[in-house]
């Protein structure tokens, strides 16, 4: 069995790979360096010309020369070959001069493998219901190439084609049974590289002026909630993130050591509920204040946060329970109180306006209702607050009174430290909007919030949301309504037809079900199906044992298609067939040459009594097959008087 | 024989297929992946690892479906063979040392066509590519080096499919009684004398003139009278020709055996022969050939020669 290694690729067979590289690395320019993108193209011309004039490929030595010369562009690119992004990047170079190597049918396997590589790669970026449907189409070009490298020029497009999704919609259920019943393995098997998740949107860890500003103006989602019961009420639906107590005059800062754990006094019947987060390469997950019972694997921060143990990269479910009235930590230490009073020598003027209204009412209800007296009164709320200074919080206080959530949050905690009350920035998510279709409640980026909490004796921390004070509708119907017209929010958000929401809010049930049916198809989800096909507790064995029989199920469908043999149309022949096998056994055997004529002649010298009804037989045979009038009924009763 | 060579006889079946057409069954296909094959499940391999490493679930569903098309691929390329139908055809002879041709057609009883597919006659013999469309038969043949004279019969012919993926190679053996008759390589020289024979007995007219039957080549024994100067000019470069003439008494050539130099090996003296009869049917004349133990009457004409170049290839000395 020697293998012709090198065959030669026929000319007609390389605008395929072309089509195939391009289908395959295409997608990629949206996202990799633009020097790349045009080097890829500038490649893909240069080799298709090279084509076209049916001119000789490029040397080795020339090729050698080009993959170093790439190699060492994307190491002064990216600093290192290794990670997602590089490695993308020498996968799109070696598939781009690839194409300048297509000498022989090796080379055009080359390709396809390359190209099957690819078609991996943008996942990813993005693994959407179109990402998929892009990706499938894909496969099938570059499948299709596989194909016609190896039909050769006799191998029509359409036929091609055909064969090509004709073995892969053969191969669809050989995917649906792998991807239900093969063992799950949760990643990452090794640390993955820095640049893994890179580019997501989401809270930050610290708040200066703006920043939650400008993550409002996205319509990401950040996360999506499934109620167990009813939908709480709107102004209950505080879901918080990272507490900030450390300022230093600009930014907030999460108090850096450890918190004693929190004491919790539950007022009312939990709520139970499921969150389906994004990935957001940070540790905290997002509850509901306060939560009651959490997921396993998360812990409960001193200051009610909920972290997981491990960075959220992928997107993650959770269940929780949350009670919506609570008292959180009565007895306060020393300790936290002092860090919640602490600020820094600059915005004189706040802290003597607090220190001014703290002489007039002792009281700390009295303070808090006269700073959101002032907000209500002289402030508006807005996307596009005016840049702040040094004095950053006097400036908002005196002069600019124009300012986003995180002016009002941090505001308000400067003039409660300044008056004695110990008060802390809580930065999360606000409300959210239920997709009528689906029922899940989507959180969005926009939907990025920050409120102040305050120590009261007797009441422990309680949450005051100054930007309630500001602009209500804020809290009750959402940021889309409580800013004014010309805003720079997101199209999507600003969308009030009727009917084109309710097309945004299938879409993105659809999509949401894609997420959490296919996407997140995790071992637990795999467990649950096995169960409900009475396979409980199914362990890797029991997987192997079904999946192998699947598979064989599978493939003895395939062979016992490909061993399929449709028998002869033609009723004429078959009854023709009969009457050889009737002369068989009368020990006359008709050679395959030998026409009906010449056996019928043979047998009138070799055997006289069997001559005249074959004789007979083979007119009607003759006339049922070749003549104008396709009677079988002469050539049964022909056959009929046989002896 | 050995174990191993049994061993083969039972799994690849070395016995003849006769002459009848033969459909390929599925006990006779074999198929292995390729080295490409293997190249592609190391990949799918990789990218397996990645797709996990990296929580990919669409990745895992890529991985999965092009190992579904790769299975999927094995039973086409084992499709793309089951089911043909060889049918041998009949060999036209050669001369030692040409490439005997052994003519086969293919069967495809299906709609869809089957592309791609070599067959060997014998390893390094070259294979030959034949591509049938549906519901089509097409003839191939199937070249193979004739170096003796006498029956060559066609060995063992692979047939062979990597269409259409590539990853798998499917093959079958095939065994037609198919044998082409090579005929004895020939070597040129000049042709022996020819030889007055009398017929009938009663003219004797030397040569007889009656009526004008052909040319023959002049011996130095002809008349220049019987020399034919026009048509002799129309081919300068040949000898010169006499007329003949069917007569009572004509001229024939007697290729013999013991004409030729005993000095010369066996197989070189029958090469010789050959040379002469082909000669000898150029020109048209009437030869007879006369082998130890045959004797062939004298005679012309596409038959006769056939009968001859017969003779002299399966002739045992």
């Amino acid at each position: 069995m020697s293998t012709p290694a090198k065959e030669a690729l026929d000319h007609s067979a390389t605008p395929w790979l072309f089509l195939a590289a391009v289908a395959t690395v295409a997608p990629h320019f949206a996202h990799q360096p633009s020097w790349l993108s045009v080097c890829v193209a500038l490649t893909f011309a240069w080799g298709g010309w090279l084509w076209w004039q049916d001119r000789r490929l490029p040397g080795r030595w020339l090729l050698v020369l080009l993959v170093a010369g790439g190699c060492a562009a994307i190491l002064a690119e990216f600093h290192t070959l290794f990670g997602r992004d590089p490695g993308v990047a020498l996968l799109v170079m070696l598939m781009a001069l690839k194409l300048l190597e297509l000498k022989s049918r090796r080379d055009a396997i080359v390709v396809v493998i390359l190209g099957y590589f690819l078609l991996l790669t943008h996942y990813f970026y993005s693994q959407s219901i179109p990402t998929g449907l892009w990706l499938l189409t894909a496969l099938w070009l570059v499948t299709a190439t596989l194909i016609r490298v190896h039909g050769g020029s006799a191998a029509t497009t359409r036929g091609t084609l055909r064969h090509a999704a004709v073995l892969a919609a053969q191969s669809l259920p050989f995917m649906l049974v792998l991807y239900l019943l093969f063992p799950r393995i949760p990643g990452p098997l090794w640390g993955l590289p820095q640049d893994a998740h890179a580019g997501r949107t989401g809270l930050s860890e610290t708040m200066t002026p703006g920043n939650i500003a400008s993550l409002a103006q996205s319509s990401e989602i950040a996360f999506r909630v499934l109620f167990d019961g009813a939908l709480p009420p709107r102004d209950k639906l505080y879901w918080r993130g990272p507490v900030l107590e450390a300022f230093d005059g600009r930014i907030w800062r999460p108090y850096p050591g450890v918190t004693p754990h929190p004491q919790l006094a539950l007022l009312s019947q939990p709520v139970d509920y499921q969150t389906t987060l994004e990935g957001h390469s940070q540790r905290w997950l997002l509850a509901l204040d306060a939560p009651s019972t959490l997921p396993a694997d998360a812990i409960l921060s001193g200051t009610l946060t909920v972290n997981a143990r491990q960075p959220v990269v992928n997107r993650q479910r959770h269940r929780f329970s949350s009670v919506l009235d609570y008292r959180f930590n009565v007895e306060e230490t020393q300790a936290v109180l002092q860090r919640n009073l602490a600020l820094p020598g600059n915005n004189p003027r706040s802290v003597d306006l607090a220190r001014r209204w703290r002489a007039e009412n002792s009281s700390p209800q009295a303070l808090i209702d006269k700073a959101l007296d002032l907000f209500a009164r002289e402030f508006f709320y807005t996307l596009r607050p005016p840049l702040l200074g040094e004095n950053g919080i006097d400036e908002f206080l005196f002069t600019t009174r124009r300012g986003f959530c995180e002016h009002f949050a941090a505001a308000f905690v400067v003039l409660m430290r300044a008056g004695g009350v110990p008060a802390r920035v809580v930065t999360g998510y606000q409300g959210g909007e239920r997709n009528p279709v689906d029922g899940f409640l989507v959180v969005r980026q926009s939907d990025a919030h920050a409120w102040a909490e305050v120590w009261l004796a007797g009441r422990g921390w309680v949450r005051v949301d100054p930007t309630a004070a500001v602009s209500p509708s804020r809290i009750e119907a959402g940021i889309a309504d409580a800013l004014p017209a010309g805003e720079p929010l997101p199209a999507l958000l600003q969308v009030r037809t009727d009917w084109l929401r309710t097309l945004r809010h299938r879409w993105e049930a659809i999509n949401n079900a894609w997420n959490q049916q296919v996407i997140g198809f995790d071992r637990e989800r795999q467990r649950d199906l096995l169960a409900r096909f009475g396979l409980p507790d199914a362990d890797w064995r029991d997987l192997a044992i079904a999946l192998g029989t699947a598979t064989a199920l599978l493939l003895t469908a395939s062979l016992a298609w490909a061993l399929y043999h449709r028998p002869h149309r033609d009723p004429a022949a078959r009854l023709w067939q009969k009457v050889l096998r009737y002369l068989a056994r009368r020990q006359v055997h008709c050679a395959p040459w030998e026409t009906p004529l010449a056996l019928a002649v043979r047998l009138k010298a070799e055997r006289p009594e069997l001559a005249e009804p074959v004789a007979q037989v083979v007119e009607a045979y003759l006339l049922a097959r070749y003549g104008t009038a396709c009677d079988l009924k002469m050539l049964r009763a022909a056959i009929a008087r046989l002896p | 024989m050995t174990l191993f060579a049994t061993l083969r006889q039972r799994l690849f079946r070395w016995q003849s297929d006769g002459t009848a057409p033969t459909r390929l069954g599925q006990r006779r296909v074999f198929i292995l992946p390729t080295g490409a094959g293997l190249l592609f499940t190391i990949a799918l391999v990789v990218m397996l690892i990645g797709a996990i490493n990296y929580t990919l679930a669409l990745g895992h569903a890529l991985v999965f479906l092009l190992a579904g098309i790769a299975l999927n691929g094995m039973v086409h390329t084992f499709r793309n063979l089951h089911g043909l139908i060889v049918t041998p055809g009949r060999c036209e002879p050669v001369f030692a040392g040409e490439i005997a041709h052994f003519p086969l057609r293919l069967g495809n009883e299906r709609n869809s066509p089957r592309l791609g597919l070599e067959l060997e006659a014998a390893p390094g013999a070259g294979s030959t590519h034949a591509d049938i469309a549906g519901n089509e038969m097409q003839r191939v043949s199937l070249p193979l080096p004739a170096e003796r004279r006498g029956w060559l019969s066609l060995p063992r012919v692979r047939l062979w499919t990597r269409y259409p993926l590539g990853l798998f190679r499917a093959w079958s053996y095939l065994q037609p009684e198919m044998r082409c008759l090579v005929y004895p390589a020939p070597l040129a020289s000049p042709l022996p004398p020819a030889v007055p024979t009398l017929r009938g007995g009663e003219h004797g007219n030397d040569g007889g003139e009656e009526d004008f039957a052909g040319f023959r080549l002049r011996q130095p024994a002809d008349s220049p009278r019987h020399v034919a100067w026009k048509a002799s000019a129309r081919a300068p470069s040949r000898p010169l020709l006499v007329k003949q003439f069917a007569g009572g008494a004509q001229v024939e050539l007697r290729l013999d055996w013991d004409l030729t130099n005993p000095a010369l090996p066996a197989e070189t003296r029958l090469s010789l022969l050959t040379g002469w009869v082909l000669a000898a049917d150029a020109l048209g004349a009437c030869y007879a050939l006369r082998l130890p133990g045959t004797d062939i009457p004298a005679g012309t004409g596409e038959q006769h020669r056939r009968r001859c170049l017969e003779t002299l290839a399966l002739a045992t000395l």
